[in-house]
């Protein structure tokens, strides 16, 4: 069974079956990322201890599923730099309007990122993130649909 | 592509590629930013800028790469700008050879070139490099209704709060933007509606309250929003002095980092606060009372997570935020109160007190005497940034106890109140 929701896309895109990740809590962008991106790891494991949701989960081309992204205003380019190491989410489904870090990190790296981007979907709900469960299957349009299997 | 911004003609011009194919990159993601927010149009940037990224992080090179291309197409920030502090400072901060290693090869090997793109950009000068830029020694200081292009949480909360400018939280590389064009997306904080509260703090302690405690309560509690705080008059008064700014500047950063807050305002202080009062205060703001069990119910709350819970601390640092003038003296008479009281002449730990390089130069010049004394307890000095350096993964595993409630939030060193770290800092053990 699908439930669909819909969401205002920041940044457009076509996901197909993608898993999700899902965390309750703001995600600490830098906290999470830095650790594999620092060490070069080929998939970033979220390093963020204060995120039980998240902690020691492998983020890379994953839908993770979040509030908003707080933390240091190193967040965007953070987002965006693991973007360009082809280490990212693929998605990131916010269920409030999202925030100006991650906005940041998005947009960046649909801008400066040849051949990779990370669909950025906002305003999905709290029906959404309670709703949406680690390892379900997302889809998403171009229109900000958002579909979990 | 459709944008909804209200473009100038110029704007539109830049965008479609008048200053060539880099600065209309440049002008889409502002564009783009702005569109994200519902920005109707551009306003100019007055002043200088402030760059949160203040490191060589090897692992930043796609953050290289666009500083390259802006270099390249000739790009820089007019006006100039200020960054957060460097990284490594190996005279004051000592390391092991292992530290080092992992600093000069893993971490920070890209400092010395990254330095050299952020003087081609328009960096201040060599010693531009604090998180608290808006001190005078320092030399950036925005006016009242300043709009600014700043990222670094703490600087942007006190620029908005206690100086009256204007700035939204921005992210690494989109503040270079806002600076290099002159102009950023006018949205929230730039805003009136955008600048009223709505969060009412009452605060109803018994005495002054810690100010990285009461910060830390008020963010975790309002998170992004804007709290109009009361009560608080009567503890720090109603004059902006240098002893309040420094209060000032160490609540809002522990608002910043333990929640998002990047405004405040306090009644019969802060300028807004004064000029428009309950005005500021939206009509739907819920009430936030903080009294002594609140502030003891946050600070219980902070998790130990040193690798030994009981082991004893190794290190401390002061001065996250950097410390201004007035603290620097503060925490001299501090020291030598406590060093009397338990008979000793020096610190038993490694301490380490971190400020702008202009203001260790003016402490150092004009309070000369509290400065010798602060060297004389074998207390360092020095301009790092203690959270880049905890981010080494072997100094993280140290026993570091911190005032600072920003690096408590983002590293495993443990919060202590400014009394307590200096007891610990002279007794070497909690």
């Amino acid at each position: 069974m699908s439930k669909v929701f819909k969401g205002r896309p920041v940044v457009a895109g076509k996901i197909s079956g993608k898993e999700a990740v899902v965390s309750h809590q703001g995600v600490n962008t830098l906290a999470s990322f830095q650790k594999s991106a620092l060490f070069k790891k080929k998939q970033v494991i979220c390093s963020d201890q204060n995120n039980p949701d998240l902690y020691q989960k492998n983020l890379t081309d994953k839908v993770i599923c979040l509030p908003k992204t707080i933390g240091s205003t190193t967040g965007g380019m953070v987002l965006y730099s693991v973007c360009a190491m082809g280490i990212a989410p693929c998605a990131m489904l916010f269920s409030e309007p999202i925030d100006s870090l991650a906005a940041a990190g998005v947009i960046l790296s649909d801008v400066w990122v040849k051949d990779k981007t990370i669909v950025a979907v906002d305003t999905l709900g709290d029906e959404f993130l309670n709703y949406v469960k680690d390892g379900m299957k997302i889809t998403v349009d171009e229109d900000g649909t958002v579909t979990v299997d | 592509m459709q944008y909804k911004m209200k473009l100038t003609p110029e704007e539109e011009g830049v965008l479609n590629g008048s200053q060539g194919e880099v600065m209309a990159k440049v002008m889409k993601t502002l564009v783009l930013y702005g569109d994200a927010f519902g920005a109707e149009r551009f306003v100019p940037v007055v002043g200088k800028g402030h760059l949160v990224t203040s490191f060589g992080l090897s692992v930043l090179q796609p953050v290289f790469d666009i500083m390259d291309e802006l270099i390249g197409a000739g790009l820089k920030v007019e006006e100039s700008f200020t960054a957060d502090p460097r990284p490594i400072d190996y005279a004051n901060v000592k390391c092991n050879l292992i530290e080092k290693l992992i600093f000069n090869k893993m971490m920070y090997g890209a400092q010395d070139p990254y330095e050299a793109q952020l003087q081609k950009l328009g960096l201040k000068g060599e010693d531009a490099f604090t998180c608290a830029s808006y001190l005078d020694e320092v030399g950036n200081v925005p006016k009242k209704g300043d709009v600014l292009s700043w990222a670094e949480s703490s600087a942007v909360v006190f620029a908005n709060s206690v100086l009256g400018a204007r700035c939204n939280r921005n992210s690494g590389i989109i503040e270079l933007f806002g600076s290099i064009l002159g102009k950023v997306p006018e949205f929230d904080l730039l805003t009136d509606e955008g600048r009223k509260a709505k969060w009412i703090i009452d605060v109803q302690t018994t005495e002054k309250p810690e100010a990285q405690i009461l910060g830390s309560a008020i963010g975790m509690k309002v998170m992004e929003d804007v709290p109009y705080i009361k009560g608080l008059d009567k503890w720090i008064g109603t004059e902006l002095n240098e002893s309040t700014k420094g209060y000032l500047k160490d609540m809002g950063a522990a608002t910043a980092s333990n929640g998002a807050v990047g405004l405040y305002h306090i009644e019969n202080l802060t300028p807004e606060a004064v000029e428009l009062g309950d005005a500021l205060i939206r009509e739907d703001a819920k009430t936030y009372v903080i009294d002594d069990a609140e502030l003891a119910r946050v600070k219980n709350g902070y998790p130990n997570i040193w690798k030994d819970p009981n082991a004893k601390p190794e290190r401390v640092f002061i001065g996250c935020p950097h410390l201004t003038f007035t603290q620097l003296g503060e925490w001299a008479d501090r020291f030598e109160a406590e060093l009397k009281k338990q008979g000793k002449t020096k610190v038993a730990l490694n301490v380490v007190m971190t400020a702008a390089p202009a203001v260790l130069a003016h402490f150092k010049k004009d309070n000369s005497a509290a400065y010798a004394k602060l060297l004389s307890y074998g207390i360092k000095l020095t301009s790092i940034c203690p959270l880049m350096y905890m981010n080494n993964p072997l100094c993280g595993k140290k026993a570091v106890v911190t005032n600072s409630n920003k690096l408590r939030t983002y590293t495993t060193a443990r919060y202590f109140t400014d009394a307590e770290i200096t007891t610990i800092a002279v007794k070497g053990e909690i």
